[in-house]
């Protein structure tokens, strides 16, 4: 009887041989397809789970760095930064309109004094050297990207971006509370200072 | 800053000496060649500040520390 079973086993074992040959030949095929596809320096960055979140936090001292500490306060507390506009006509005060700078989101352009949202500037900084085309910059590195191209030369970025109405992408009713948020957060601001002021 | 990478050091060097300084610009000229903008964070009056944007290598402010190249933008 087991040397039956035996020879069965022998028998279905070279009987299956050329097919377990033949998937194993096609997986290491395969494997060498794709890892041929994927650049080393890709392969290895999808294997660093943290290599974003390291990424942010250079991206953060960046910002920090760059814009003022009001800025820098405004990012941390409430997740966007405020610019004001300079674009204005030459009868206008630089501050008649302002800007929300949210990051990987249109740029919302609003009055201050009345809350009314004006338009949304869709704008982008693709990675054009193509490295790594399925990335894309940190959010504080976008952040800090539009802050220094609205305040270094904002013709020209509000002439690059995208304009539409405001809706498209930013809930109106979220940027409107933003906007509320934003006034809280300055006054709030405003009374603490003013209290270490008489301290 | 680098798409996912963020900040990532270019080059660096004392543009007061030859060497550093003929580096430093054929970098700039690089970075501006592959489509990156460049700025430089400055202080405006009344402690706010903004960012210059830099077009050429005899742009960049004697006091400036660092110039930061960033992908130009485009419509979204």
């Amino acid at each position: 009887m087991v040397p039956g079973l035996i020879v069965i086993a022998i028998v279905a074992a070279a009987l299956c041989l050329p097919t377990l040959v033949r998937v194993w030949s096609d997986w290491r095929v395969g494997r060498a397809r794709r890892r041929a596809a994927t650049p080393s320096a890709e392969r290895n960055s999808l294997a660093d789970p943290g290599r974003e979140r390291r990424a942010e936090q250079r991206a953060r001292e960046l910002l920090r760095s760059c814009v003022n500490a009001e800025e820098w306060d405004m990012y941390r507390d409430l997740g966007f930064i405020r610019v004001h506009g300079g674009l204005s006509a030459p009868d206008c005060a630089p501050s008649d309109y302002a800007y929300l700078i949210y990051a990987h989101k249109p740029i919302i352009a609003f009055v201050p004094s009345t809350g009314e949202l004006l338009s949304e500037y869709c704008v982008e900084f693709p990675d054009l050297t193509g490295a790594i085309s399925q990335s894309r910059l940190p959010d504080s590195d976008d952040v800090l990207a539009k802050w220094m191209a609205l305040t270094g030369d904002e013709r020209r970025l509000i002439a690059d971006a995208n304009l539409h109405l405001p809706g498209r992408q930013v809930d109106p009713a979220r940027a409107r509370r933003d906007i509320w948020r934003l006034a809280e957060w300055e006054r709030q601001r405003d009374r603490n200072d003013s209290n270490q002021a008489t301290l | 800053m680098k798409s996912g990478h963020g900040e990532v050091l270019i080059a660096e060097g004392d543009p007061a000496v030859r060497e550093d300084e003929e580096r430093l610009v054929e970098e700039f000229r690089r970075q501006l060649d592959e489509g990156m903008w460049a700025a430089v964070p400055t202080n405006v009056s009344g402690g706010r500040r903004e960012a210059s944007m830099i077009h050429q290598y005899s742009d960049i402010p004697d006091d400036a520390d660092r110039v930061i190249f960033f992908p130009r933008a485009s419509g979204g």
